[in-house]
């Protein structure tokens, strides 16, 4: 295999810690394995889904969220790995047009959970392109401080479906475990997110 | 031997607006064109087209984090797709309803059909949905309503089977 003429560098931490600081009232799902971590660490909030489980999931939970809250921001914190799992919610959140999800790819182009194997991202296959063929509003692969700036505030406030392709370094970040309970977090973020009376139902 | 399936897409449709069922995700079947027809011409539905059954399980549990209900529609050869998926719907204990029309059973033609078709029950179960088979036309709609009430009252996961003797036999070669 050829070396890459350019290697990931952005800080996945840093990804996930920039865009959480400008959420808002924004509602945010994330994928299994690292992008949990990554979420739990830029600080735990009830209107965090954490999905501990069911890889390929997490952007198609970010549609039916956002089809149910179209005045609520949705952001999807996911990785090239299981994203390349559910290839084909790209096509499906490209045909409903939901001009309020976020996806953001916290690409590092390995399977980091598992060892470190090679990720299709990694061997030329590009997410952003594919999100472009699908149909979203926007999509990019991101790889300096400078584009993460310039970003951050389409990903909390621009016209969607959009996706943002991180090329974060294979470094983990210190562990930060966020509550896995599943009733424990629907329960909650449906309380912080409907009320009292909607949530116990 | 094909049986009327408007009769029965029209009361399950009633019923799905009664259960104010808004979001739609379905993966094509000719025993559920005539529903999807009706959710797809109603303003109160959203139906969504899926690439792949497991799409639609995952939505319909962020549908509900957001305070949405929704039905899932399939046909029994996608009963096998969602079962790493539905492991979120039990561990979480999210309403889900999937109504499921069956190949594979009564006077298929295909035997390519047969294997998912009949594990379908078993493997929905063993992942914890509560799995209803439903083999009269009559019984389509009360058993959908049922459904629709347990899955919401309980927050578990409610499957419906609707055998091939209800949702039509597929011919080849006409």
């Amino acid at each position: 295999m050829s070396a890459r003429a350019e290697a990931p560098a952005l800080d996945r931490r840093e990804v996930a810690a920039s865009i959480l600081a400008r959420r808002g009232d924004a509602l945010v799902v994330a994928g299994l394995g690292a992008p949990c971590f990554d979420t739990a660490a830029a600080g735990d909030h009830a209107l965090n889904f954490y999905v501990w489980g069911a890889m390929g999931s997490a952007a198609m939970i970010g549609l039916g969220l956002a089809l149910a809250q179209p005045r609520r921001r949705v952001i999807v914190i996911t990785g090239d790995g299981e994203l390349l799992m559910g290839l084909g919610s790209l096509a499906t959140i490209g045909v409903q047009r939901p001009d309020n999800l976020a996806l953001v790819v916290m690409d590092n182009e390995h399977y980091g959970e598992t060892g470190m194997q090679a990720a299709h991202t990694g061997l030329g296959v590009d997410l952003a392109l594919m999100a472009k063929g699908a149909g979203f509003a926007a999509a990019d692969i991101i790889r300096t401080r400078e584009q993460l700036h310039d970003w951050v505030p389409r990903i909390v406030g621009a016209a969607g479906p959009l996706l943002a392709d991180f090329k974060v370094t294979t470094d983990r970040g210190s562990p930060a475990l966020p509550p896995r309970d599943g009733p424990v977090l629907r329960y909650r973020f449906r309380q912080a997110l409907l009320g009292d009376q909607v949530a116990l139902e | 031997m094909t049986s009327d399936r408007t009769s029965w897409a029209e009361a399950v449709h009633a019923i799905l607006r009664d259960h104010r069922v808004q979001q739609v995700p379905y993966l094509p079947d000719a025993g559920l064109a005539a529903l999807i027809r009706l959710v797809s011409t109603d303003p109160a539905m959203r139906a969504v087209p899926l690439t792949t059954e497991e799409e639609g399980v995952a939505m319909a549990v962020g549908a509900w984090l957001g305070g949405q209900r929704s039905a899932l529609l399939l046909q029994s050869s996608g009963a096998g797709n969602c079962i790493n998926t539905l492991g979120m719907v039990s561990e979480c204990r999210v309403p889900l309803l999937m109504l499921v029309t069956m190949r594979g059973q009564w006077g298929e033609f295909n035997p390519w059909q047969m294997p998912m078709a009949q594990a379908t029950g078993a493997v929905l179960a063993a992942m914890g949905v509560i799995v209803q088979a439903v083999e009269r036309d009559e019984d389509v709609a009360p058993v959908v309503a049922a459904a629709a009430r347990l899955s919401n009252n309980t927050y578990r996961p409610v499957a419906v089977l609707i055998s091939q003797r209800v949702a039509g036999t597929k011919e080849f070669g006409k």
